[in-house]
């Protein structure tokens, strides 16, 4: 009988599902070890070819001189001081003005708008996180870098500000959407309790909610820094790639991912120049590894609050 | 005996679903009027609607009166911030602010601007000792207020509440969450406030109702079934209800 027949032998049944469960842990296993694999391999061959570059370069002058001058055949220069200073400006100017607006946003995602607005917003601010960087960058060189240059009366628009606004812009989406999570996992409770003391509803959200909800916000600034810090494509195209140290948001800076991009290329292979552009690698990598790993700890840490 | 608070016809729904059912009430001033019925018969729903808690939820439909000291405390027009300020609420579970025990008792103060820093300081601190709290925390006010026993961190909300000195206080089960121990501690303090505040609570328990409510109200499915002295209900039921909902045949 057929029914007889599924029933027949448990033991075999068993067998399977055991051998089952066991390929399936492998499969995972494997894949979480390729993983790891992968980006242990990137880290060494960053770790490795930058390394080779400090035999002729001390890292001194690696660090902390702003003569970027690698491919003279005459006494070549070494410093990315330029760029870590062009990079820190745009970051810092572009957080400047995505932190406020994003938290804002969240905010009111969460405490204001009514559930239809929100279906419609968020979704809105989660595509911005789609459009593909080159397309960032053109608009930066035909939309806002022409108002720029006209505003602030400039030769051209290709300055700090305009990366700024456009990593903004790239950046809002994470920022937003991982307050908005903080802002609405802060209990029900604590907003009833602010209430029934005779708060209103910006008080409880700037006195109440956000502290709160402090650490996730904190982290979706700090993931926000690190979107910024790596962007490439955008600034490449949107700021100039001027070799110099910025006075003001109002120069064109190159950004250490710019450097890396524009002379890949054209590098002579086993260079010292070739192996300094790994040194940027290796050194952009290490910094957006603290932020996104200072992002974890922080979002870590508020999930125990919560 | 003054009427604190009088509720005229109230009805509440939520969407579709009716919650409280013409329900018209008063509760006296300096007295404990406990609200007793099984889950979903209201009486929270009610004594969220003393201090305008409904609000919150934005499907709620209401009708109906409720008037604080003769003045109608619903509708639009009411400044729903100084109906909080003079109607105070304690919650079911212990709901202080991630801040420290100082700034949660302050809290109030501050939003509400009553007083300078010393004020605010002084303020803190007789609340916090008419809560009986003061041996216990008096000495470590800047410490995590979360770091506080469930009992203590109840007893800290009732201080928080009357920091901003309230005419009434809400409380919605205020020892669901706690032990035997803090419970008593909470019926104590309950019946000291008394003396200052008008008191109305919601409780599961009925021995609470019987040790601190000065009247009793027995709800059922939205409507206010029977309403009088404590002693009355619990001995003299005058519906086959609340007869039987006090000797525990439902709940």
């Amino acid at each position: 009988m057929l029914n007889n027949a599924s029933h027949s032998s448990p033991a075999t049944t068993n067998q399977r599902r055991h051998l089952q469960d066991r390929a399936f842990k492998l499969l995972v296993k494997a894949a979480a070890l390729l993983s790891v694999l992968v980006l242990a391999g990137i880290f060494f061959l960053l770790i490795w070819n930058g390394f080779y570059m400090f035999k002729e370069v001390s890292i001194w002058e690696f660090f902390f001189s702003s003569e970027w001058n690698p491919g003279a055949l005459k006494n070549p220069q070494y410093g990315i001081g330029g760029m870590v200073v062009g990079t820190m400006l745009v970051t810092i100017a572009a957080m400047v003005l995505a932190f406020p607006l994003g938290i804002a946003l969240a905010a009111y995602l969460s405490e204001v708008a009514s559930p239809l607005m929100r279906g419609f917003v968020r979704p809105l601010i989660e595509l911005l996180a789609g459009i593909p960087s080159v397309v960032v960058g053109f608009i930066g060189i035909v939309v806002v870098g022409p108002f720029l240059a006209q505003t602030f009366n400039l030769p051209n628009g290709f300055t700090a500000l305009n990366g700024a606004i456009l990593l903004a812009i790239m950046a809002l989406p994470s920022i937003v959407t991982v307050a908005e999570d903080a802002i609405r996992a802060v209990p029900r409770s604590y907003r009833e309790a602010s209430y029934a003391l005779g708060s209103n509803k910006w008080t409880t959200l700037i006195r109440v909610t956000l502290p709160a909800a402090g650490s996730g916000i904190i982290a979706a600034g700090v993931l926000g820094v690190g979107r910024a810090v790596g962007e490439t494509m955008t600034v490449l195209m949107a700021t100039g790639n001027a070799l110099e140290v910025p006075d003001s948001l109002f120069d064109s800076v190159r950004t250490m991912t710019a450097t890396m991009a524009i002379e890949m290329g054209e590098v002579p292979f086993g260079t010292t120049h070739y192996y300094s552009l790994f040194a940027i690698g290796a050194t952009l990598f290490i910094m957006s590894l603290l932020f996104n790993l200072t992002a974890e700890y922080l979002a870590a840490k508020f999930r125990r609050l919560s | 005996m003054t009427d604190k608070l009088v509720v005229r016809n109230l009805n509440i729904a939520f969407g579709e679903k009716q919650v409280l059912k013409n329900v018209s009430i008063t509760f006296p001033d300096q007295k404990i009027v406990a609200l007793i019925g099984p889950s979903g018969c209201g009486k929270s729903t009610l004594l969220r609607s003393l201090n305008r808690m409904h609000d919150l939820t934005p499907q709620a439909m209401v009708t109906g009166e409720v008037l604080l000291d003769g003045h109608a405390i619903l509708g639009a027009k009411v400044d729903v911030v100084d109906v909080r300020r003079k109607v105070g609420m304690v919650f079911q579970k212990p709901n202080l602010f991630p801040k420290s025990i100082f700034e949660n008792v302050a809290y109030g103060l501050k939003v509400n601007k009553m007083g300078d820093k010393n004020l605010i300081r002084a303020r803190v601190e007789e609340a916090i000792k008419s809560c009986y709290l003061w041996d216990e925390v008096g000495d470590r006010l800047d410490k995590p207020a979360l770091e506080l026993s469930g009992g203590q961190q109840q007893r800290l909300c009732i201080a928080r509440a009357i920091a901003i000195a309230p005419e009434v206080i809400l409380m919605d089960e205020p020892c669901a969450a706690l032990d035997p121990i803090s419970t008593l501690k909470i019926e104590e303090l309950m019946l000291g406030l008394r003396e200052k505040f008008a008191v109305v609570i919601v409780t599961h328990n009925m021995q609470q109702a019987l040790r601190v409510a000065d009247s009793t109200a027995f709800m059922y499915l939205g409507e206010l079934i029977e309403y009088g002295p404590t002693t009355e209900i619990f001995n003299h039921p005058q519906h086959e209800l609340t007869q039987r909902y006090i000797q525990g045949a439902f709940g």
